[in-house]
C-alpha cells in the first residue's frame, strides 16, 4: 500500500505548486483574453462578455508583428543549427581530452547576463563599434548603411542569445554517436557526405528536434532582441504584448495575443515532433 | 627507410597544396573556432568596458581605470539590484530543486498511473513562451489583488526552474546502475538506508547541476522578471531599463565577475568530479 503511494507523495507539492502558479493563471489568462471593457468604468477594468472576436480583432491588428515573430523565429533557429552543428560535431568528435573544457566554454558567455551582451552587441554593431566602420572602408557597406535597429541585428541577436541552447543537446546526441558506426560506413564505401546524411544526421536527430525545439520557443515569444537591437520596424509580438499590459493596460488584447502565440507555438512543436519522428523529448 | 621517405616526399608537395590540405583536414575544428570567437566577443567587449573611465554612461572608450573594480557599488543602485537578483535565485533554486528532485524521484523511480500526464506537466512550462507565462502570472495576482514584488518574483522563477531540474535530476537517474541500489539492498540495508547511502549521493550530482542551473536561470531571467515585479529592480531589469541613457561600467564589472566565479565554479567541481571517479 505503502509503495503505491510513494509517488503521488512525492509529486503531490510540485504538482500543487504547478497547478496554482501555472496551470491557474492559464486558465485565468483564457477567461481575461474574452473580456471587454466596461462602459464608464476605468482603464484597466474589464468584464467577462465572452467576445470571442478579440482574438480575431487582435491578429488582425498585429498580423505584421505575429508574421514577424514566426520568421524571426525560425530563422534565427535555423542559423543557430547551422553554427551550432559543426560546433557540437567538432567538441563531440575532434577536441580529444579538451573536451569538458569546450563544453564549458559554451556555456560560459550565459553568465554575463544575457542582457549586457545583447547590449554589447547593439555598441559593436552601432556608429561607433569597429564593425560598421570596417565594413564602410571596404565598401562592403554604403555610408548610409546602419547595422543596428534592422531585421538583420535582431536575427543576428537571437541566434547568438540562443546558440547555447541549440548546441547542447546536439552535443548530447552526437556524443552518444559510437564512432565505429561512423568507420563502419567508411568501410562499406560511403563517403563522407554519404556517411554524414544517412549515419551522422539520423542518429542526432534527437539532438536537431531538441535543439530547434530549445530554440524556437523562447525566440518565437522574445521582445528583447527586438527592443534592444531593433526598431519599430522589427517590433514583434512580445513587443505588443508588453506594451499591452504596461503601456496601454489593454488586458484582453494582451491575453488573447498570449493565448495565440502559445496556442501556434504548440501546434507547430506538435507537427514537428511528429514529422521529426521523437516522442522521447523530455 | 621511412625517415627518408618522409624527408623525399614533403618538398615536392607545393606550399598551396599543403595548406590546402592542412585546411581541408582541421576545417572542422577551424569553424568550431570561429564559432567560439562569435560566442565570446560580446564577453570581451563587455569586460574590455569594465575598465572604461567612462562617468555614466558607457558608451565610448575613455580610457583604463580600476576605479570600477575598486569600487563595484559605486553605482548604488546596481548593487541594489545585484542584491535582489542574488536572493531571489537562492530562494527560487532552493525551492524548486527541493520540488523538481522528489517530482523527478517519483516520475524516474516509480510507475504509476498518470505518469505520462505528469510528463506532459514538466514539458509544457518549459514550450510556454516566457512572456506568456510572465503575462499570466501577472493576470493572476492581479485577480487576487496581490501586489507584483519580491515574492511574486520569486514564485514565478520557481515556476519555470521546476522542469529544468526535472529533466536534469532525471536524466541523473536514468543512468544509474539499478545493481548497485540492488546490492544494497542484499547485504540488509532497508529502503532507507539504500536510499541514503546508495541513491542519493550516486543522484547528488546531478541535483547540484540541477540547483546551478536554476540559479542561472533565475539570476538571469528578464522577461518573467519585468511582468511580476513590479517596482522591484534586479540586475536583468537594471540593465534594460537604463539601457537608453546608459549603463553604468560597474555593471560590466559585475556581469564579468559573475562570469569568472561561474568560470570557477564549474572548473572546481569537475577537478572534484574526476578526482572521485578516480
Amino acid at each position: 500500500m505503502r509503495k503505491i503511494r510513494t509517488p503521488y507523495l512525492l509529486l503531490l507539492p510540485g504538482f500543487a505548486f504547478l497547478f496554482t502558479f501555472f496551470i491557474l493563471p492559464i486558465i485565468n489568462l483564457a477567461q481575461t483574453s474574452t473580456q471587454t471593457s466596461i462602459a464608464g468604468g476605468d482603464t484597466g477594468q474589464y468584464e467577462q462578455t465572452l467576445r470571442f472576436a478579440n482574438y480575431f480583432d487582435a491578429f488582425i491588428e498585429n498580423k505584421e508583428q505575429f508574421g514577424r515573430s514566426f520568421l524571426y523565429a525560425t530563422l534565427a533557429t535555423v542559423l543557430a543549427l547551422a553554427i551550432a552543428y559543426p560546433l557540437a560535431y567538432a567538441i563531440a568528435f575532434k577536441s580529444g581530452k579538451y573536451k569538458n573544457v569546450l563544453l564549458v566554454l559554451v556555456v560560459a558567455p550565459f553568465f554575463t547576463s544575457f542582457l549586457l551582451r545583447t547590449i554589447a552587441w547593439k555598441q559593436i554593431l552601432g556608429e561607433e563599434g569597429f564593425v560598421v566602420p570596417t565594413l564602410r572602408t571596404f565598401g562592403i557597406i554604403s555610408e548610409s548603411t546602419t547595422l543596428t535597429s534592422t531585421s538583420f541585428a535582431v536575427v543576428m541577436g537571437m541566434t547568438y542569445n540562443f546558440l547555447p541552447f541549440m548546441t547542447l543537446p546536439l552535443f548530447a546526441s552526437i556524443d552518444r554517436i559510437d564512432p565505429r558506426t561512423l568507420e563502419a560506413s567508411g568501410d562499406l564505401y560511403a563517403n563522407g557526405i554519404t556517411t554524414f546524411r544517412k549515419v551522422t544526421l539520423p542518429l542526432s536527430m534527437p539532438g536537431v528536434v531538441a535543439g530547434t525545439l530549445l530554440t524556437f520557443i523562447p525566440a518565437a515569444g522574445d521582445y528583447v532582441n527586438a527592443a534592444i537591437l531593433g526598431s519599430p520596424n522589427t517590433k514583434m509580438l512580445g513587443n505588443v504584448i508588453e506594451s499591452r499590459y504596461f503601456k496601454v493596460v489593454d488586458y484582453p488584447t494582451a491575453a488573447a495575443l498570449s493565448f495565440t502565440l502559445m496556442a501556434a507555438i504548440l501546434i507547430l512543436v506538435t507537427l514537428y515532433i511528429r514529422k521529426a519522428g521523437t516522442e522521447e523529448l523530455v | 627507410m621511412s625517415q627518408k621517405i618522409k624527408d623525399a616526399t614533403i618538398p615536392t608537395i607545393p606550399l598551396g597544396a599543403r595548406i590546402q590540405r592542412w585546411v581541408g583536414r582541421n576545417l572542422i575544428k577551424i569553424y568550431a573556432f570561429i564559432a567560439f570567437t562569435y560566442l565570446f566577443i560580446p564577453v570581451a567587449y563587455t569586460f574590455a568596458f569594465s575598465f572604461n573611465d567612462s562617468g555614466k554612461s558607457n558608451l565610448i572608450w575613455k580610457g583604463f581605470t580600476l576605479d570600477n573594480w575598486k569600487n563595484p557599488c559605486g553605482a548604488p543602485e546596481v548593487c541594489n539590484a545585484l542584491g535582489n537578483s542574488i536572493k531571489i535565485g537562492l530562494l527560487a533554486t532552493i525551492f524548486s530543486t527541493i520540488l523538481g528532485t522528489m517530482i523527478a524521484f517519483a516520475i524516474g523511480r516509480h510507475k504509476f498511473k498518470g505518469r505520462s500526464t505528469s510528463n506532459l506537466l514538466i514539458f509544457l512550462p518549459m514550450a510556454t513562451p516566457e512572456i506568456v507565462l510572465g503575462a499570466s502570472l501577472l493576470s493572476l495576482f492581479l485577480v487576487f489583488k496581490i501586489n507584483p514584488g519580491f515574492w511574486p518574483t520569486v514564485i514565478a522563477h520557481i515556476v519555470f526552474c521546476i522542469s529544468f531540474v526535472v529533466v536534469t535530476v532525471k536524466a541523473r537517474i536514468a543512468s544509474l546502475d539499478p545493481r548497485l541500489e540492488q546490492a544494497a539492498m542484499d547485504l540488509y540495508a532497508n529502503e532507507f538506508q539504500t536510499f541514503r547511502r546508495v541513491t542519493l549521493p550516486l543522484v547528488a550530482p546531478g541535483i547540484a547541476g540541477a540547483a546551478l542551473l536554476a540559479f542561472s536561470l533565475s539570476f538571469d531571467d528578464f522577461i518573467i522578471t519585468n511582468f511580476n515585479s513590479g517596482t522591484l529592480t534586479t540586475f536583468p531589469k537594471f540593465i534594460y531599463v537604463s539601457a537608453a541613457r546608459g549603463i553604468p561600467a560597474q555593471a560590466n564589472v559585475i556581469g564579468s565577475a559573475m562570469f569568472f566565479l561561474a568560470l570557477a565554479i564549474v572548473i572546481v567541481g569537475q577537478l572534484v568530479n574526476r578526482r572521485r571517479v578516480r
